[in-house]
C-alpha cells in the first residue's frame, strides 16, 4: 500500500481514464476526492472506491469555473484535512478541421483542458506548499506531441499542458512537489469510442504493440508517478502509447 | 503574543532563519535568503495568521521585516 494516508483529488473521475486512475490510487491505499461535472456518475465512482475500503467523496466541479474550483478545493481540504495528490484529467474534444472550426469549439476545449489545469493546480498548490509535499500529474495526449488532423484545438490544449507543467515543476521543485505529465496514446474510453471506425483503424495501424491502450495502462503509470518511489522525477512526460509515438 | 513576536515566529518557521538574524531592517531576499516563492509563501502565512487578505500591490511593498510589522500593525488598527 504505497499511497496509504494520502489524499488524492482526481478531476474528470466519473468515467474513462479518470475513473480508472481513481480506483487504482484507491487500491494503492489513497483516499479519493472524485471531481467531475457529471456528479451522479462521480458518486458511482465514489461508491466503488468505498467498496475498496477507502474514504471517497464526489464533488461537482466544472474545472473551467475558477470560483467553483477554488471553493470546491477548499471544501475537499476541509473534508479530508489535506490534499497530497492532484491528477488533472478532465478533458473534452470538439473535433473538426480547422477551416470549419467554430470559435466556440476552440474556446470550450481550451477553457476545460488548459484553463482547467491552471485553475485546479493553483487552487491545490496553496495546500501543497504549506505541507511541503505534493504530487501533480497532468494528463496530456499523444496528440499534443504528434498533432492530429481534426483536433487542432485539442492538440493545442494538450501541448500547452506540457509547457505549463514543466514551468510549474521548476517553480515548486524545492518544496517537495513534483509535476509530471502522462501522454496517453489511443486509449479505449468513452472519448475515443465516439471516433469513426476508419479513424480507429488508422490509429491501430500506427501502434507497434497491437492493441488499444486501456485506462489501466494510464492508471498504473499515474500510481507510480504519485508514489514516494518517484520523488526524483519531475517535469517529465511519460508516454503510455504502445509505441505509437517514440 | 505581540504583532512583532507573531511576525518573527512566522519568519523563523517559513525561512528557517535564527531569531538573531531578524532585525527590523533585514530584507527577506537580500539578508534572510528568501527566494521569490518564499516571499509569496511568507505573505500567505501572514494572511493566515492575521486572518486578512493582502492584495498583491501591498505585498510587493513588504520587503523588510519592518515593512511587514508596520503593515500588519496598520491592518490591525483598521480592524
Amino acid at each position: 500500500m504505497t499511497l496509504e494516508g494520502r489524499i488524492s483529488l482526481i478531476t474528470g473521475a466519473a468515467q474513462g481514464i479518470g475513473k480508472e486512475i481513481a480506483l487504482e490510487l484507491a487500491r494503492a491505499g489513497s483516499d479519493i476526492a472524485v471531481a467531475d461535472i457529471l456528479f451522479d456518475k462521480a458518486e458511482e465512482t465514489a461508491r466503488e472506491i468505498e467498496a475498496l475500503k477507502r474514504k471517497a467523496k464526489a464533488y461537482h466541479m466544472d474545472v473551467s469555473d475558477t470560483d467553483e474550483v477554488h471553493q470546491t478545493v477548499n471544501q475537499i481540504a476541509e473534508d479530508f484535512s489535506k490534499i497530497d495528490i492532484l491528477v488533472n484529467n478532465a478533458g473534452i474534444t470538439r473535433d473538426s478541421l480547422l477551416i470549419r472550426m467554430k470559435r466556440e469549439d476552440w474556446d470550450k476545449v481550451l477553457s476545460i483542458n488548459l484553463t482547467g489545469v491552471f485553475n485546479c493546480t493553483q487552487a491545490v498548490l496553496r495546500w501543497m506548499l504549506k505541507q511541503r509535499f505534493g504530487r501533480i500529474v497532468n494528463i496530456a495526449s499523444v496528440v499534443g506531441l504528434m498533432g492530429n488532423a481534426g483536433q487542432s484545438n485539442y492538440a493545442a490544449s494538450k501541448a500547452a499542458i506540457i509547457g505549463f507543467s514543466k514551468s510549474i515543476a521548476r517553480e515548486i521543485a524545492s518544496r517537495g512537489i513534483t509535476v509530471n505529465v502522462i501522454a496517453p496514446g489511443y486509449i479505449d474510453t468513452p472519448m475515443t469510442q465516439r471516433l469513426p471506425n476508419e479513424v480507429k483503424k488508422g490509429f491501430l495501424n500506427q501502434i507497434p504493440i497491437p492493441r488499444l491502450g486501456l485506462p489501466q495502462d494510464i492508471a498504473k503509470g499515474t500510481a507510480f508517478l504519485v508514489s514516494d518511489d518517484a520523488e526524483y522525477i519531475t517535469g517529465q512526460v511519460l508516454n503510455i502509447n504502445g509505441g505509437m509515438y517514440m | 503574543m505581540s504583532i512583532e513576536e507573531k511576525v518573527k515566529t512566522i519568519i523563523i518557521n517559513q525561512l528557517g532563519v535564527d531569531e538573531g538574524e531578524i532585525t527590523p531592517e533585514a530584507s527577506f531576499i537580500d539578508d534572510l535568503g528568501a527566494d521569490s516563492l518564499d516571499t509569496v509563501e511568507l505573505v500567505m502565512a501572514f494572511e493566515d495568521a492575521f486572518k486578512i487578505d493582502i492584495p498583491d500591490e501591498d505585498a510587493e511593498k513588504i520587503i523588510r521585516v519592518k515593512d511587514a510589522i508596520d503593515y500588519l500593525k496598520a491592518q490591525a488598527k483598521e480592524q
